[in-house]
């Protein structure tokens, strides 16, 4: 473990932000919420945010992108494409890195999916420790609110000075390179970056382990009723989706220039909450009813993910619960709910 | 790293044969003159440039003479209608082959009682013509196929064969004839033609195909007929965007675990997905 000067820490980032070829991208304030961005200097970076609109996932599962190109001459040729933008980004939180890790292990499984994992492979990943949590976290409960790899730096506010872990040599390189001046950690360093991980505190609790989640989710697919009372007030609006940092469902369409001689296949990001996603031609829908594809997120998040990569697919970074207009969709609650409701 | 998973191959329509007011047979060829590989049940996802893409089943048999395979495509949106308007020569793209085939190792020395329902003759006839061409890998064969009217009939020349062979049986039906249609066969759903079959239940297999609430019916007729669940073989339609396991969207679950329909299926063993409160 290295400490760095807050003040070396922002020269590192404006000499990063000037000298580095990759974009460099960290968590801004816009209006009175943070959202990633491109940064235009260290001052616009807020290192002791509570949580992001967006989750990073955006920069290796853009909310568009094109899969191929098509150019025709006399015959139309389809081209791969691949709008690979090699970044370095600040201040994820741990639950995000962990997301990230999930959606590795999505993309990688076969046949590999280079679109994601040539966007994930060029980025430069450096995180920071809470400072505080946002009322709707539940990290504490999940198990994500620290990590131990899923980042090349990770970064921890001591006040005035931060510690720096070192997780991969693409991080260990960015440091050697910059020449920035970092001293040895002390014990009480050491102890002082214990002690403010023990003192981070969660207003939203999950009240179980979330290694009991898969079972619970299991016995509770048939728990007709209880699906149906909380998915009463839902929009089908699929916001919950949106702002997940482990959703990945994607729809894939074709976009043709009005010159008719160029196009391309896209693929956007879709949500199982929204009503179509499940239905075929000929109108039958696998998943009709509201109450339906409510379920189905939340047994994605604690049954059928699990199922296939082992990992629990909500990371407890509430932002479902806290951009859901009727507030129905926090896990927290539902699998608080379930657990109680348990015989 | 492979290269995209997302590439269709390049691929020409040799020939276009309008089989009904909504369904063509397409024959294709991959451009580098390679045979696709399929098994029966197996599906590729067709591609036209600036229009999209589609999840088609391979309606031929491997067996087939020649590199090239066919396709029975309804017209019903985006894609099947502009593949409807495309002529002999023209190109697509094809991705694939995708999915679990009819599982053909297992069925052979057995009874198969094939069952279709409207387009779901098109997955099913890469079987049936496979058990045709090799004829004496399998017992008795037997064709159920039902349509809605007359008019609705896919592979009209095929199945006047079928009715001519004596080494198969083959029986029709459909669910109302209009005055003046001349036909032979039976009037009523799928479902009135299954009481009278004869079927030796130690050695039979059912493979069925249709719409989703056929099986429902179906189902229902086969087990009192008591064949056990893991004798009946299913294929499968969900909505589907990559074929690779990834966009989310053919999943299927119950209690029981969940399915990814392009590639856990779309061809399964009753037996696996009977909990499946999403499957049927
Ligand atoms: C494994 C499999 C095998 C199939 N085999 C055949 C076949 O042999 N012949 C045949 O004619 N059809 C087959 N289908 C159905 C065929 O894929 C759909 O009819 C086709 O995708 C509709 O595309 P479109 O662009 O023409 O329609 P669209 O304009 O996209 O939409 C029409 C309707 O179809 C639904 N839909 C859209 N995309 C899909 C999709 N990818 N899969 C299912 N429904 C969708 C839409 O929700 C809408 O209700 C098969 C489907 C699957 C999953
Ligand atoms: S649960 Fe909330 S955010 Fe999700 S679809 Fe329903 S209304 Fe929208
Ligand atoms: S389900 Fe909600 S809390 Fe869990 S990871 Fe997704 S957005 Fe965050
Ligand atoms: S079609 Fe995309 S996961 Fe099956």
């Amino acid at each position: 473990m290295k400490i760095i000067k807050k003040d070396d820490l922002d020269s590192f980032v404006d000499e990063l932000i000037v000298n580095d070829p990759r974009e460099v991208v960290g968590v801004k304030e816009r209006g009175n919420k943070y959202v990633f961005d491109t940064l235009r200097s260290s001052e616009e970076l807020r290192l002791d945010y509570d949580v992001t609109i967006l989750p990073p996932k955006k920069y290796f599962l853009p909310q568009r992108e094109t899969l191929l190109k098509f150019r025709s001459n006399d015959k139309i040729k389809a081209e791969p494409e691949n709008d690979v933008i090699e970044r370095i980004i600040l201040g994820i939180h741990p639950y995000d890195l962990i997301a990230i890790q999930q959606m590795d292990r999505v993309f990688s499984e076969e046949p590999e999916d280079p679109n994601y994992l040539k966007k994930q492979e060029s980025t430069v990943l450096i995180g920071v420790n809470m400072s505080k949590a946002s009322e709707r976290c539940f990290a504490g409960s999940m198990k994500t609110a620290f990590t131990d790899d899923g980042y090349d730096l990770m970064l921890t506010d001591l006040g005035g000075r931060y510690a720096v872990e070192i997780g991969t040599d693409k991080g260990k390189e960015l440091l050697d390179k910059s020449g920035v001046t970092l001293e040895d950690a002390s014990e009480d360093d050491r102890k002082l970056l214990e002690e403010i991980k023990n003192n981070l505190k969660f207003e939203t609790k999950m009240n179980f382990e979330p290694g009991e989640l898969p079972e619970l989710m299991k016995a509770n697919y048939g728990n007709d009723k209880f699906w149906e009372e909380n998915a009463e007030n839902c929009y089908s609006c699929g916001t919950c989706n949106l702002v997940c940092p482990t959703c990945y469902c994607f729809d894939v369409k074709d976009l043709m220039e009005v010159t008719l001689t160029e196009g391309s296949r896209i693929r956007q990001w879709d949500g199982c909450l929204l009503e179509h996603f499940a239905e075929v031609a000929g109108g039958e829908n696998f998943r009709e009813e509201r109450a339906e594809r409510y379920r189905h997120r939340y047994m994605r998040k604690g049954l059928y993910l699990h199922n296939k990569f082992e990992d629990i697919a909500c990371v407890g970074c509430g932002r479902c619960s806290s951009q859901c207009v009727p507030d129905i969709a926090d896990p927290a609650e539902i699998f608080n709910k379930l657990k109680e409701g348990e015989i | 790293m492979n290269e995209s998973p997302y590439l269709p191959e390049d691929a020409t329509i040799l020939k276009i044969t309008p089989m009904t007011e909504r369904e063509t047979l397409f024959e294709i060829k991959l451009d580098n003159y390679n045979a696709l590989g399929h098994q029966p049940g197996q599906f590729v996802e067709v591609s036209v440039p600036g229009v999209g893409e589609a999840p088609i089943s391979i309606s031929s048999s491997p067996t087939k003479k020649g590199n090239s395979f066919e396709l029975c495509v309804r017209a019903v949106g985006n894609v099947t209608n502009v593949l409807h308007g495309l002529k002999e020569g023209d190109k697509i793209g094809i991705r694939g082959p995708y999915g679990t085939g009819f599982p053909v190792d297992e069925l052979k020395g057995k009874d198969v009682l094939f069952i279709a329902g409207g387009l779901g003759i098109a997955p099913l006839r890469s079987f049936i013509n496979y058990a045709l061409d090799r004829r004496d890998e399998f017992a008795d064969v037997k064709i159920l196929y039902g349509c809605r009217a007359p008019c609705e009939i896919l592979y009209g020349d095929e199945v006047g064969g079928w009715k001519e062979r004596d080494d198969i049986r083959y029986h029709e039906t459909v669910d109302r004839c209009p005055e003046g249609v001349c036909w032979e066969g039976n009037i009523g759903v799928i479902t009135t033609l299954i009481p009278g079959i004869d079927i030796d239940l130690e050695n039979t297999y059912a493979v069925v195909c249709g719409p989703p609430i056929m099986y429902r019916f179906v189902l229902m007729e086969l087990d009192k007929k008591n064949i056990p669940d893991e004798r009946i073989i299913l294929s499968l339609e969900r909505h589907m965007k990559c074929g690779l396991g990834k966009c989310g969207h053919c999943q299927i679950n119950g209690s029981k675990g969940e399915y990814y329909v392009c590639q856990d299926g779309p061809v399964f063993n009753y037996a696996d997905i009977k909990g499946f409160e999403e499957a049927l």
